[in-house]
């Protein structure tokens, strides 16, 4: 039978000194401040973006306008544009995300990977391609309207989210990805418990990256009649009207901004703890 | 397999064998049956039908040069790479067949650095596979906090901690701790301690030992190190290219004997010196120093000493551990014993090797070791004691 290295158990001397080394070496638990210090940074943003758009409203309120400058910077006009953007936006965006994690993930899973250039290709492409180009396209294909505008805003803005999916994923040391499956974890388990959390940090920035790009991209969605901020803009051009060119730029900046602080602050409340 | 102790004790001849009790077994036995794995595109098949008996309850180990294909037989027992055919018994039953997620469940596995998910906590880790298992949450709470006490970490200052706040030799015992969660009656280990430190893989080598001889688990251990080998096998497989198994037999076997000159070569020159892993300091003679506990009268200890004609003093804390090594001199400036505790105080286990030993020594500039055993204090050993193993090893290569 099997036997014996002699005497059992023996009072283990290093533990102690083991851990006072790591007392010493690790910064126990000093991340707190740095949290602190990154929420502090958080804060610059959204009080800029509130300044200009207190700024906006006093210049709107106190402004000596024309009759037409009146009648396209009612606050109504204007709500219904912002409303619009948003719409536009936020429609994209959720179809982004559909689309893009999704693949994203299905492109880095065993077979599918060969499938990965031909995909990057036809994102690349859609993003490569002016916008602008892309609209009216589709347009003439789809026809005018909200929903073209839509389609050519996914198409613009999907390489992001995909391509960070994949980077974000690939990014996961193999080795954990091992490790799950070598203690009994199934593909499945081991790519919603380990690397998607994991990934979330890239990913979300890529998600930001598209959001950004989305509030920007959508004043081009006026020149297929889908409605939005860039309605303002080009209507002050048409008629020469600083004021209405002015305050779409302002009000479409101001919604990127407040768009990608709303981002950042997703990011930072979603990353996993303990990275 | 008593001969293996047996043969331990006989390789050094310096003290009996220490009393022995019979090593409980909780592991089962592992049989291999013509395995192959080759892949397409490869002429050669990269593990060529190795057959291989395993027995219940030993810790053997796997070592050949890299891309021998040892990694690669390792991780077709768990079927992380699914064998081209052969066949692989746990016990008596045959595994080949079954769904390897299940499988794996009652095999731990460790990987090099712990392999810890860094965005979960140490318990949630450890937790996770009788989590697989649908254990309760208290049963798998309690057996979080067994398994820290068990790899010799503090539940209460551990539990919730992330891996990243950990050292590298914590966050390989809560490696070691996760494959035990389920209490599988086989680990493999794969490489676990090559990422850290000499002393810290001293003390997990150590540690390990100690635990594989509380659990008896079946223990497959693949290493490049030699010596690590010799250290912590029951027996060690060579291989050579295919994962042809060159020699399956003891350390001492293997040392004495090489089966063929491949294996004299990867023993290396310095074979004799090899005879230093094989001994442990249980096995060798210890001076028993005078010691002294905390808060004690130092003039009296002083006095103590110089009777017994010593120049040193061991001196413990409250639980017996030994914290420091000062001389008589030092003692006599100050009135009680102090509780200052030495960081750089040379200490090992009494299963801790010579070569272990002599290293410790040398970190510390040290002449001598203080040795821990189960109830404190086993003893200190000096560097003159390890000289002397090595003259015995040479006289008998030579003679």
């Amino acid at each position: 039978m099997t036997a014996p290295r002699p005497a059992a158990t023996e009072a283990y001397p290093d533990t102690e000194i083991d851990d006072a080394l790591a007392q010493t070496q690790t910064p126990a638990r000093g991340d707190s401040d740095e949290a602190r210090g990154a929420w502090r940074g958080l804060l610059v943003q959204p009080v800029l973006v509130l300044a200009g758009v207190l700024a906006f409203v006093i210049w709107r309120s106190t402004a000596e306008l024309a009759d037409t400058e009146q009648r396209q910077l009612g606050w109504g006009v204007l709500g219904r544009s912002i409303v619009e953007h948003l719409q536009l936006t936020l429609f994209a965006a959720v179809i982004v995300l559909l689309i893009g994690i999704p693949l994203g993930v299905l492109l880095t899973r065993g077979p599918f990977r060969r499938a990965t250039p031909l995909v990057l290709g036809v994102a690349n492409t859609g993003q490569a391609a002016p916008a602008i180009g892309l609209f009216v396209l589709l347009a003439t294909w789809l026809g005018f309207g909200f929903r073209s505008a839509v389609v050519a805003l996914v198409l613009y803005t999907v390489l992001p989210v995909l391509r960070n999916t994949m980077v974000g994923l690939q990014g996961v040391d193999a080795r954990l990805v091992e490790a799950g499956r070598g203690m009994g974890m199934s593909a499945l388990a081991v790519l919603l418990r380990v690397e998607l959390p994991l990934a979330v940090p890239v990913i979300l920035a890529g998600v930001r990256t598209a959001l950004v790009l989305l509030v920007g991209t959508a004043t081009l969605a006026t020149f297929i009649s889908g409605g939005g901020l860039g309605q303002l803009i080009t209507t002050g051009i048409n008629l020469s009207l600083d004021s209405l060119l002015f305050s779409g730029a302002v009000l479409v900046a101001l919604l990127a901004l407040a768009i990608d602080w709303f981002g950042r602050v997703v990011e930072h409340v979603a990353r996993p703890k303990g990275l | 397999m008593s001969e293996t102790t047996a043969e331990r004790g006989g390789a050094t001849a310096a003290a009996p064998a220490p009393a022995s009790t019979e090593r409980q077994v909780s592991g089962v036995s592992i049989r291999l049956e013509g395995v192959t794995k080759s892949y397409s595109g490869q002429g050669k098949p990269a593990v060529d039908s190795v057959d291989l008996d395993i027995p219940a309850g030993q810790m053997v180990m796997f070592v050949g040069p890299s891309g021998c294909g040892k990694t690669t037989l390792l991780k077709m027992l768990n079927r992380l790479v699914e064998p081209t055919s052969g066949k692989i018994f746990l016990g008596d039953e045959d595994v080949t067949g079954q769904d390897a997620d299940q499988l794996r469940r009652r095999i731990g596995y460790v990987i090099q650095a712990g392999g810890l998910f860094p965005h979960m906590t140490v318990g949630t880790n450890i937790g996770l596979v009788p989590g697989m298992l649908k254990w309760d949450r208290k049963r798998i709470a309690a057996r979080v906090d067994e398994l820290l006490e068990l790899v010799g970490l503090d539940p209460e200052v551990y539990r919730d901690r992330y891996p990243r706040e950990l050292s590298g030799g914590q966050q390989q015992r809560v490696g070691v701790a996760r494959a035990l969660a389920a209490d599988p009656p086989v680990l493999l280990m794969d490489e676990p301690f090559g990422a850290v430190d000499p002393i810290t893989r001293q003390r997990l080598q150590d540690e390990l030992i100690r635990i594989q001889e509380e659990l008896g688990k079946t223990i497959v251990f693949v290493t490049h190190d030699f010596d690590e080998a010799v250290k912590l096998g029951d027996r060690i497989v060579v291989f050579d290219v295919g994962a042809r198994v060159v020699q399956y037999d003891t350390p001492e076997a293997i040392l004495a004997d090489p089966a063929e000159e491949y294996v004299a070569d990867f023993v290396g020159a310095g074979a004799t010196l090899k005879q230093l892993t094989l001994t442990r300091v249980g096995d060798v003679e210890l001076i028993h120093p005078q010691q002294a506990r905390v808060g004690e009268d130092a003039a009296e200890v002083v006095r103590r000493a110089s009777a017994a004609g010593e120049k040193y003093v061991v001196v413990t804390d409250r639980r017996g551990r030994p914290i420091s090594w000062p001389s008589l001199a030092e003692l006599s400036r100050v009135a009680t014993v102090p509780d200052t505790v030495d960081e750089k105080l040379p200490v090992v286990g009494l299963r801790s090797t010579l070569n272990d030993a002599l290293d410790t020594m040398l970190a510390a500039s040290q002449g001598g070791v203080v040795v821990t055993g189960r109830d404190g204090v086993a003893g200190v050993m000096v560097v003159e004691t390890v000289m002397a193993a090595i003259q015995r090893t040479r006289d008998e290569v030579e003679g």
